[in-house]
Order: C-alpha cells, then sequence, then structure tokens
C-alpha cells in the first residue's frame, strides 16, 4: 500500500518515538492515523501495518478488535458521534441522538445511502461540562440543541 | 477561547495561564514564569526534588489520590533499565474534561511537570498517552514539543545541566479501559488494553518492563507551581492531607457548568450554588456524583462537605477524578444507574470473568427495572450482583462499575419499588419526554 507523504512523515514519527526493537509500540496509533486517510482498516492495512512493524496478522487483528475507534467499514464523509452518557444525557443528549437519526433516517452506526453522513452513539467524549456535545470526525460541537444539529447538517451538506 | 466563564471564587494556580493570548506558545509560557521550576529542579538533588513534591501533599489527579512524590519515590536508584515518565491523558471518566482544557491552554505546564519528573526519578524519555478522540490535542501537543525542543527544553543536555529528556506523544484508540495505568502500559506497548496483575507496580516494572513514573495530566501540570513556589505553598491551599487547587467539572443540572479551579475541600454546596450559580431552573437538588461515574451517588443531603479525597471516603464515596454531575428532582435515579452501567458493561475489556459477566447482567436487570418489567426481587438481586464484583478483578473497574450500582440501590430504593407500581417509570410518563 501506498500512503501520502503527510501519512507516512506522522508514521515515522510513532516510530521515531519508539526505543529500538520496540517498533509494535507504534500499533494503535499507526492504525488510527492510517484508518483515517484509508477509511477503514481493511485486509490491506492489516497486512501492511503487520509487515512494517514485523507482526503477525493475528497480533494487529485482535488489537483492531479491541479498539472502538477502529472499524473494519469505513463511516460516512461526515462522521456524528453524539454522546449520551451521564453528564449530556441529563442536558438532552438521548434526545439529540434520536433527533440526529430520525432526521438522517439512519440508526446507529448506519450511514446515509450516498455515504455523506453517518450517526455513532457514543461514550463519554470529555465535553461534560459543555454537554449535549458531539464530534464530527475529530471536530467538537458544543452545547447542542437538535435545532442547531439541523443547521449543522445543512451546512455539512452545503459544503459537499 | 475559553469554553465557560471563570468564577471569581476559583484560585488560579493550573489554570492561571487560561485565556492569555497564545496561552499554548512558548513565548506566552517563558513570559509568565515558564520553566522557573524546572531551572529550581535542576540545582537540587533528586531528593530534594521528591521532597519538595511530598510536602506538597499532591495527590494523584486521576482518581485514586495516591500522594505524587510517594510514588515518585518508588522508582528503585540502582536499577540498570532505562525509566521512563508518563501522563495519563486517555481521559474518558464520564463526568470529566479537565485534562483536555490543561493540554489545550497550557501544554508547556505539562511539559514542564514530566521534566521536572524525569529529572527525579532519572528518567530520559516520556510518552503523553492521549486519547484518540482527542486528535486535535495530539497536534497540538505535538507542536509544543517541537517548540520545547527547538527552544532548548527538550532535547539533549538542557539548560547547560547535562540533563537529556525527550517527549513523546502517543494515541490511543477509544477504550476507557485503557486509562487505568497497566492497560495504558499495554496499549502503549501496542496491545490490547488488558490490566497487568500488581505487584509489581510501574514504578519498578511499567513500560518495557522499566521503572515508570505514571501520573494524571493534572498531576504533572501542578508539579511545575510546587518547585516554582514551593511544596508547602501549595499544600497551604488545600486542607491538611490534600494540597493545592484542583479542577472540578461541574455538569449536569446546574445554571453555569464548566470547569472550575478551587482549593481542595471547597465546599460541595457552595461549589453547585455559588460556582455553578445553583440548580437549574429552580428545582432541588436530588443526588450528585462527585468525582465521575464510578463514584457513589451522593444524596441532597449529604453533599454539605468539603471536596477532599478523605472528606469523600468518609461518607462512603471518592473524590475521583473530579467530575461533579449534578441530578435535580426531576431525575430518574433508576435510568441514571442503567445508563452508567451501559457504558461499563460496553467498556469492560472482558479479561475479568466477574467484571465482564457482572457488568452485562447488571445492564441487562437496570435496563429492564427502567422498562417497566422489573420484579421486587431485582432490587436485592442488583445490590447482590454488583456487590460479588467488589475485589475480585485484576484492576479496580469492576469495583469502579459496582460501587455506583451499590450506592444507586441503597440511597434511592424507594425510586426503584416506584417503577414496581408505576411501570414503566414514574418519571418518564408514557409518550412524554422528561422535561431538559
Amino acid at each position: 500500500m501506498t500512503f501520502s507523504p503527510e501519512l507516512e512523515a506522522r508514521l515515522a514519527r510513532v516510530i521515531a518515538s519508539c526505543p529500538p526493537g520496540r517498533e509494535r509500540s507504534a500499533l494503535v496509533p499507526m492504525l488510527l492515523y492510517a484508518q483515517d486517510e484509508v477509511g477503514a482498516i481493511t485486509p490491506e492495512l492489516v497486512a501492511e501495518v503487520s509487515r512494517r512493524l514485523n507482526l503477525s496478522p493475528l497480533q494487529v487483528e485482535e488489537v483492531v478488535s479491541y479498539y472502538s475507534m477502529l472499524r473494519r467499514k469505513p463511516a460516512g464523509k461526515h462522521h456524528i458521534q453524539i454522546c449520551t452518557n451521564i453528564s449530556c444525557m441529563l442536558v438532552g443528549g438521548t434526545e439529540l441522538f434520536d433527533h440526529a437519526c430520525r432526521r438522517l433516517g439512519i440508526g446507529n452506526q448506519e450511514a446515509t445511502p450516498d455515504g455523506q453522513f453517518s450517526i455513532e452513539e457514543v461514550e463519554c467524549l470529555g465535553a461534560c461540562s459543555w454537554g449535549p456535545a458531539l464530534q464530527v470526525n475529530y471536530d467538537y460541537r458544543h452545547d447542542m440543541t437538535p435545532e442547531k444539529l439541523d443547521r449543522l447538517i445543512d451546512a455539512l451538506r452545503g459544503a459537499g | 477561547m475559553l469554553y465557560n466563564e471563570p468564577s471569581p471564587l476559583e484560585v488560579k494556580v493550573l489554570t492561571r495561564r487560561f485565556g492569555l493570548p497564545n496561552s499554548a506558545s512558548l513565548g506566552t509560557y517563558l513570559a509568565t514564569q515558564g520553566f522557573e521550576g524546572l531551572r529550581k529542579a535542576l540545582a537540587m538533588t533528586r531528593d530534594g526534588i521528591i521532597d519538595e513534591v511530598k510536602k506538597s501533599n499532591l495527590r494523584g489527579r486521576g482518581g485514586a489520590g495516591f500522594p505524587a512524590g510517594l510514588k515518585w519515590g518508588f522508582v528503585p536508584r540502582n536499577s540498570p533499565k532505562p525509566k521512563y515518565v508518563v501522563a495519563n491523558a486517555d481521559e474518558g471518566e464520564p463526568g470529566t474534561c479537565k485534562d483536555r482544557l490543561l493540554m489545550e491552554f497550557d501544554p508547556h505546564s505539562l511539559i514542564e511537570g514530566m521534566l521536572i519528573a524525569g529529572l527525579a526519578v532519572g528518567a530520559k524519555a516520556g510518552y503523553i498517552y492521549i486519547r484518540g478522540e482527542y486528535r486535535y490535542l495530539i497536534e497540538l501537543m505535538d507542536r509544543a514539543i517541537d517548540e520545547a525542543r527547538a527552544g532548548g527544553w527538550l532535547g539533549r543536555n538542557i539548560l547547560g545541566g547535562g540533563f537529556d529528556f525527550d517527549l513523546y506523544t502517543h494515541s490511543g484508540a477509544g477504550s476507557y479501559e485503557c486509562g487505568e495505568e497497566s492497560a495504558l502500559l499495554e496499549s502503549l506497548e501496542g496491545k490490547r488494553g488488558v490490566p497487568r496483575i500488581r505487584p509489581p507496580f510501574p514504578a519498578v516494572s511499567g513500560v518495557f518492563q522499566c521503572p515508570t513514573v505514571l501520573n494524571n495530566v493534572e498531576t504533572f501540570c501542578a508539579v511545575p507551581a510546587i518547585l516554582r513556589d514551593g511544596g508547602a505553598a501549595f499544600a497551604d491551599l488545600g486542607t491538611p492531607k490534600n494540597g493545592g487547587t484542583r479542577l472540578f467539572c461541574l455538569s449536569g443540572h446546574v445554571n453555569r457548568p464548566g470547569v472550575y479551579e478551587l482549593p481542595m475541600g471547597f465546599n460541595l454546596l457552595r461549589m453547585i450554588n455559588e460556582v455553578g450559580g445553583g440548580v437549574r431552573g429552580g428545582r432541588k437538588l436530588k443526588a450528585v456524583i462527585p468525582g465521575g461515574s464510578s463514584c457513589p451517588v451522593l444524596k441532597a443531603e449529604e453533599c454539605d462537605l468539603p471536596m477532599d479525597f478523605d472528606s469523600l471516603a468518609e461518607v462512603g464515596s471518592m473524590l475521583g477524578s473530579g467530575g461533579v454531575v449534578v441530578m435535580d428532582e426531576t431525575t430518574c435515579m433508576v435510568k441514571a444507574a442503567a445508563r452508567i452501567m451501559r457504558f461499563y458493561a460496553h467498556e469492560s475489556c472482558g479479561f475479568c470473568t466477574p467484571c465482564r459477566e457482572g457488568t452485562a447482567w447488571l445492564r441487562k436487570l437496570l435496563d429492564r427495572f427502567h422498562g417497566g418489567r422489573g420484579t421486587p426481587t431485582d432490587i436485592a438481586l442488583i445490590g447482590d450482583l454488583a456487590r460479588s464484583m467488589l475485589g475480585r478483578t485484576f484492576c479496580p473497574f469492576g469495583d469502579a462499575a459496582a460501587m455506583p450500582a451499590i450506592s444507586f440501590v441503597e440511597k434511592f430504593r424507594h425510586e426503584f419499588e416506584a417503577h414496581l407500581n408505576g411501570r414503566p417509570c414514574p418519571f418518564e410518563p408514557t409518550g412524554q419526554l422528561v422535561e431538559v
């Protein structure tokens, strides 16, 4: 597999942070950074990462299956992750999640047919004091309401 | 831009740079006494640094409240192995959102705190393990590290004092369990985040089986001020065995939720009413989770108490990670307990049977109860099941999941009973959502 120069630079930085002979340490960040470019943890990506770190594919697979951000299938272009954990739940996080599902006509961990949007109900995002909170890909949105979410979806759709 | 207005009641030690122009830059850091703690530390002996941290009564801000100086003192001096410093930035305890702000607005204080720890234990390298969702902070910390290295604050022969130290960020990828110290070390080594049996503790055998100092971000961020102004000055800000200030994250049903730096021992009711502006909508307070969702819940009448590790332990709860979750009279406590358990069932790594099975069955029981399908014997079963998990797992996750369940059932038993009579939920009349 070939990666972009930016991803290669990021991966090189992670590998350089490992002591000699401890390159396996780079595995979790490598998978996440590569997934951001590739879109999902594909069999080819598992093979590439295991080759680069001198691991068996099984050693990579068992890590992929453990971490909830690593996924086998691509998410939508705009992956909307809504927190419904206790602090966000108390201020309307569950209702926000339900609203997003109705608005986009999809359920949890599903994507719209055009691949533009996907929704995921997530655990605590670390935005408890400014809930309900969500992330679109890696961007945080705080103090959300169903109306703000509608405007956000419209803006993202307009931006293409 | 800050996420919430500061409160006039705050005592700003760790958050003193929040809101300054370019607060994350090295320039701002150096202009505001940055690296003065490190300068002093470089002129001290290792024991002298550790003694200063002991004097400060700084206790671990990740949740356990273990004295930081004592922890550093456990690192063996004569070990021939390299030593490491690791910052736990895997902030994930529900209710907690403070380490994020420290890294965003003052990343160099984390760097300086880790440098001082490295000096104290003889480490030459450190890792900042940041949860994967905090991607913007990984990039921000990488920039801060590059800036510090270019300025001579990281790398070889720092300040000409013969001290070499370098620092790296390391991303997680979505796992609450990786905030547990031994699971974090496994993840840092490129494995599944399952806990290790202890002893040996990380101070003796941590990352790569080498002696490792592992602290929460906020703990490290307190260290520069401790070295700069002296351990006694920091200790004096708090209560006798609980030195300094800490960042409290107020969330839930308060008028002014936010992260506020307050002295240890600050009264919880005062925090809710004066710092947080009181309960929303003039409603009555029902309950507070005082330190993140792993901490046993407090009833409103238990909340007139000082927020320090020992006072919370006395009432059977914990100060935890500083996440203060406020619930008003409209909150269904069965629903709250069920949501919290859903989280633990999702996040259990599955390595220890009592935790894997216990959290899954508790989730089912609590969901069933809130859905109106509970039975009178379920109430006792929830408590019995949770108690059977206590102390029977490799890491504290099992206890962290069991303790809130026990406290919700014991303290709000009447609400569980009300669900048997007012099915499905007396707080959520059919077809009508609770007002938010």
